[in-house]
């Protein structure tokens, strides 16, 4: 009802992702377990663990947001709110309560899952525009709420959180070590991810993307689906927040702010939105490029503006999306 | 009655004037915003980044060129009008035909480009600017200061001269019903793309004058406008963005309760705009002015 009810899109309007379906099959996979096998080798051949392990933490982060704009053609401006709380859930439960690192990464998903239940109930009830709106605005309540708490620490955040031994036994202060977990972590989340989409269930989320009052009238309820994919999306997001945090030892305000909604953004609309494997591409780019251009101050800020206008403007698709485009006419 | 509450007069009158400053903004900020919407289809993310350039623009023209206060009200909305319409010109009007999303998403990478470029060359701190209108008068119950008074006064007439602009006046006429239907008011032989040009432009300036009003009352920082956008953007979603004067009651009317809030419970005076929003989603989705399409 509520799609009646709203100011939404005609139906009729180009979809937001208008990418060819090819990478959804076999492609995808094999490009999946070719990076996978990349990943596992890059340390041994002058890949920086710390850095391989920051562009796993937002590739995973960029996947489970484009779940949403990829799949359900939903824009979350407020993705941060989860990555952010989970950091922050994750980095207390480890260094106060002195939790081990999978009940730590498990605490801060399982609070980002019933944040995205609570958002996703009240953001569901608009679309489109109105729908990034909402999650933008419950996003700068939830970092305001961050900014005040005792438990966040203010401005200072939650530093030098320990890196406490994995199931008791692993231990996790080696980098390289670390590196594999969160590889790991990264596999369990992007598979979810695939399997979900590739599922029944993610076949409605398509038809709900694609023309929401036509699944509506074949007497599916539009806003149940949408609001699991919001909670699936929101605990993934706090999954590679609870990740980040234990692995940078750092939970802050960065990670709960909006830039960082912008930046979960952009990765993925660089990569390409509703590709599988697009938002893994946009947060190794984006990743890199802030390292690279790390000594240059404000003018990441210009650069991520100026990506975002050429991306918009040029290449929707993104770099997957382009390529798989490209692909689809040879053939 | 003050007394009894535990909160002095001064102290309440003083957050209620506040109150109505920062209503006053929201209103200028989710009016244009509306507008712009109404034509274009386009949230401007660009809005906050083109109020804080009215602000720089009114402390450069003073500092650097000595050129008063009362001059860059007129000049400088002009002037960020006309960047308004060279952005819609250059960028937007090719993405009409595409889902909103993308206007959206281009206007906020607009913002973190011209966001970055005035804090890479004024830093991240505040610039402070002279007051135009310095002295107050003492009212018994409060303090008013003049400045402050004129603000609330200058916007509430720059709000509804907006709003018989556009419901009232020809003008106006056209622009509605462009809004409903461009196509018809196109084959009326009216230039509608002209049209979308120039609105955007007249949104951008109201931005702008936000802008040039706010610079003496708040301090002149690079991010006073990207702190303010996320604000208003919840004001518009409790307004609904169907109605003019919608956005500018719910504009002030949400400064003011802001402002009560301060008295009565400063904790939550950041976010309580954020929970009406919650409220008011719950109870009508559209908002409270919204149309029901």
């Amino acid at each position: 009802m509520n799609a009646s009810a709203t100011g939404t899109a005609p139906a009729s309007s180009p979809s937001v992702t208008a990418a060819p379906h090819v990478e959804s099959g076999n492609r995808g996979l094999l490009l999946f377990l070719g990076f996978v096998a990349l990943m596992a080798v890059a340390p041994f051949v002058g890949g920086y663990p710390v850095f391989l392990m920051k562009v796993l933490c937002f590739a995973l982060f960029a996947c489970a947001f484009n779940l949403l704009i990829g799949y359900v053609g939903l824009l979350s401006f407020g993705h941060a709110m989860f990555f952010g709380m989970s950091a922050y859930v994750s980095a207390h439960v480890v260094k106060v309560l002195g939790w081990n690192p999978e009940f730590g990464i498990l605490a801060g998903a399982a609070v980002a899952a019933v944040l995205g239940l609570v958002v996703g109930l009240i953001a569901i009830r608009r679309q489109g525009i109105y729908f990034a709106m909402v999650t933008l605005a419950l996003s700068q309540m939830v970092f305001f709420f961050c900014l005040q708490a005792p438990f966040t620490g203010g401005e200072d955040g939650i530093q030098s959180v320990p890196r406490r031994a994995l199931f008791g036994l692993i231990d996790t202060k080696n980098d390289l070590t670390m590196f594999y977990v969160v590889l790991a972590i990264f596999v369990i989340g992007f598979a979810i991810i695939y399997r979900t989409i590739h599922s029944p269930f993610g076949q409605v989320l398509k038809a709900i993307r694609e023309n929401e009052p036509r699944a509506i009238s074949l007497g599916y309820q539009v806003d149940r689906y949408k609001l699991v994919a919001f909670v699936l999306s929101a605990t993934l997001a706090g999954v590679a927040g609870g990740t980040k945090s234990l692995v940078f030892q750092l939970a802050s305000l960065t990670d709960v702010a909006w830039q960082m909604s912008g930046e979960v953004v952009l990765m993925t609309l660089v990569g390409g939105m509703g590709t599988v494997f697009g938002p893994v591409v946009g947060a190794a780019v984006i990743i890199g490029m802030q390292n690279y251009l790390s000594g240059l101050g404000e003018w990441v800020l210009v650069v991520q503006g100026a990506i975002f206008v050429l991306t918009v403007m040029l290449f929707r698709r993104g770099i997957v999306g382009e390529i798989a485009a490209r692909l689809v006419r040879k053939a | 009655m003050f007394e009894l509450l535990g909160i002095p007069p001064q102290a309440f009158f003083g957050q209620l004037l506040l109150g109505l400053i920062n209503g006053a903004f929201y209103a200028l900020l989710s009016l244009g915003l509306a507008v712009i919407f109404g034509l274009l289809n386009v949230i401007n993310f660009t809005h906050g980044a083109q109020y804080m350039m009215g602000a720089f623009g009114a402390w450069m023209l003073l500092n650097w060129f000595g050129i008063p206060f009362w001059v860059s009200l007129v000049v400088v909305p002009l002037l960020v009008g006309a960047f308004g319409v060279v952005l819609e010109r250059v960028f937007l009007k090719h993405l009409y035909h595409l889902d909103h999303l993308y206007g959206l998403l281009l206007t906020f990478g607009l913002a973190l480009i011209i966001e970055g470029l005035y804090r890479q060359q004024f830093g991240s701190s505040g610039q402070p600017f002279v007051n135009p209108i310095p002295g107050g008068t003492n009212l018994g119950f409060m303090f008013l200061p003049h400045y402050r008074a004129f603000i609330v006064v200058f916007s509430l007439v720059v709000c509804l001269a907006t709003w018989y602009m556009i419901e009232r006046t020809k003008l106006g006429s056209y622009l509605r019903a462009a809004t409903e239907r461009p196509d018809l008011v196109q084959a009326f032989g009216i230039n509608v793309p002209r049209m979308i040009t120039l609105t955007y432009g007249f949104g951008v300036a109201l931005a702008a004058l936000a802008g040039v009003l706010a610079a003496p009352a708040y301090q002149v920082s690079p991010l006073m406008g990207s702190n303010l956008i996320i604000i208003v953007f919840a004001v518009v979603v409790i307004g609904g963005m169907g109605s003019i004067m919608g956005s500018i009651l719910t504009g002030f009317g949400l400064g003011i309760i802001e402002g009560l809030t301060k008295v009565f419970y400063p904790e939550a005076s950041s976010i309580v705009i954020f929970v009406i929003m919650v409220i008011v989603l719950m109870i009508k989705p559209a908002g409270l002015f919204g149309k029901q399409k």
